[in-house]
């Protein structure tokens, strides 16, 4: 099974979105918990890309591609935006006093917590690639 | 979004349902920020239809918990989807909110 589907960069796509991906995730034999892990990392995505990398512009499509592997489920988003490396983003500070908690890096945080693999990839051409899997059983 | 605001003798419960997303999350901020502002700051956020909450939502909570502690109040959570659950665990955040597996136990708390 491999799906891609465009999407227009704004947050109101982002119930769509959930509704594809979640649809391939099923076909590929992952728990309830891990099609909401799935679910979760790519909602997370998706609004960097509306919110980062495609800010102060009119919104632009971007597209999803979803794969089931032998060993899990692959989901590819490509944009055109700037670009935005998720690895830049340092881990939010937690576990600290209510106070000094502050936002930024969770979405990204939460991306690498509920994916087995969280890759990206900026080519001049192809633009921003982020590559996340998600191993079956276990 | 569809928010409900239900009064009760010792604090107010605001229910929503479905998804609370980047596209909606600033809707519930500002329901929750509205009790704030009529001196209301014991609240129970009933999440008994909520079936997805990303970290936009978590953050809205978060920012009505920093206004209501100082001014001796709190922000409780009841009915979390196990799934909603383990991500806030996972991330940690469970430790800022009082968290009840039921509505009642929740108002009773107050």
């Amino acid at each position: 099974m491999k799906k891609t589907r465009k999407f227009t960069g704004e947050l109101e796509c982002l119930g769509e979105v959930c509704d594809f991906v979640t649809d391939c995730a099923k076909k590929c034999e992952l728990s309830e918990a891990q099609v909401y892990a799935v679910q979760l990392a790519v909602d997370e995505a998706v609004t960097n890309i509306i919110e980062h990398a495609y800010r102060d512009r009119a919104p632009e499509d971007f597209e999803i591609t979803c794969e089931k592997l032998p060993d899990g489920f692959q989901v590819v988003l490509r944009d055109h935006g700037k670009s935005f490396d998720p690895n830049s983003i340092p881990e939010p500070l937690l576990n600290v006093p209510l106070e000094e908690l502050r936002s930024r890096g969770l979405g990204v945080f939460l991306m690498r917590k509920m994916m087995d693999v969280v890759e990206y990839e900026f080519d001049p051409e192809d633009g921003n690639v982020l590559r996340m899997f998600k191993k079956k059983g276990g | 979004m569809d928010i409900q605001s239900t009064e009760y003798k010792r604090c107010t419960v605001i229910k929503a349902s479905g998804r609370i997303d980047g596209s909606n999350a600033p809707e519930l901020g500002a329901a929750l920020k509205q009790l704030n502002a009529n001196g209301i700051y014991n609240v129970v956020f009933d999440m008994t239809d909520i079936k997805f909450m990303a970290s936009a939502g978590w953050w809205v909570l978060i920012d009505v918990q920093k206004s209501a502690k100082p001014k001796g109040g709190e922000l409780v959570l009841a009915a979390i989807d196990n799934g909603i659950r383990d991500s806030l665990k996972l991330v940690g955040m469970d430790s800022y909110f009082k968290i009840y597996d039921d509505l009642v136990s929740a108002v009773g708390s107050f």
